[in-house]
């Protein structure tokens, strides 16, 4: 399953509980989550941990617009407006966590 | 409120910039407030801090990047602004990663400063 977060982990649980539950599959952070997927952050260590059985993607444009693009954890995958639409047709299902 | 008298007026930055329409709504409100000559600070605490960061570029979203207003904001009198410590360090930033001259303070002191406020306005 592809995990869709658009929360900033500080200011909602959401990613918080989507990593409690998720053993397997991709987990795409957009709009504010991807603070979560930088430097620093004190999601960083939390958001290390998964990234061991799950994979993990930001997307660019929200990185951009942040000015957060270039501390993005290693590890973590960047993608465009593109590989989010590829990212939903290669999953056999997903979640927008709200 | 009298002809004339200057209140101390707060606005108390707590959210990210672009995932929701606070930050701007609030700056709009602060350079309103500036224009009828009060007497305004600038809090940026928890993901507030963001919205002071350097290098936005918010074309790929095509949404207005206002984070230039924040440098302009010394043009309207607009000069007191603060940045809560912790909020910032929890967010692996340094003063250096921000767009404009602030004042770094503890969240012990951010308390006594927001005691000594006329009006207090959470954003």
């Amino acid at each position: 399953m592809l995990h869709i977060i658009n929360k900033s982990p500080q200011e909602r649980n959401s990613l918080d509980s989507c990593l409690r539950v998720t053993q397997s599959g991709a987990v795409l952070l957009i709009e504010d989550a991807v603070y979560a997927a930088t430097r620093g952050n004190a999601a960083e260590a939390k958001l290390r941990e998964a990234m061991g059985s799950l994979k993990v993607y930001a997307l660019g444009p929200d990185l951009d617009a942040r000015g957060m693009s270039d501390r993005l954890i290693d590890g973590v995958t960047a993608v465009d407006y593109a590989g989010f639409v590829d990212l939903v047709a290669e999953h056999p299902n997903c979640q927008s966590w709200l | 409120m009298s002809e004339g008298a200057i209140k101390k007026f707060m606005f108390v930055n707590r959210k990210a910039p672009y995932g929701t329409v606070y930050a701007l709504e609030a700056l709009e409100t602060v350079l309103i407030t500036a224009a009828f000559d009060q007497d305004v600070s600038l809090v940026f605490m928890d993901d507030g801090v963001f919205q002071l960061k350097k290098g936005q570029q918010t074309k790929g979203i095509e949404t207005k990047n206002f984070s230039p207003t924040y440098r302009a904001l010394d043009g309207y009198d607009i000069e007191k602004l603060y940045v809560e410590q912790e909020s910032m360090e929890a967010r692996g930033l340094t003063e250096d990663d921000l767009l404009v001259d602030v004042t770094v303070m503890s969240r012990a002191d951010m308390g006594k400063l927001m005691e000594e406020m006329d009006v207090v306005l959470s954003c």
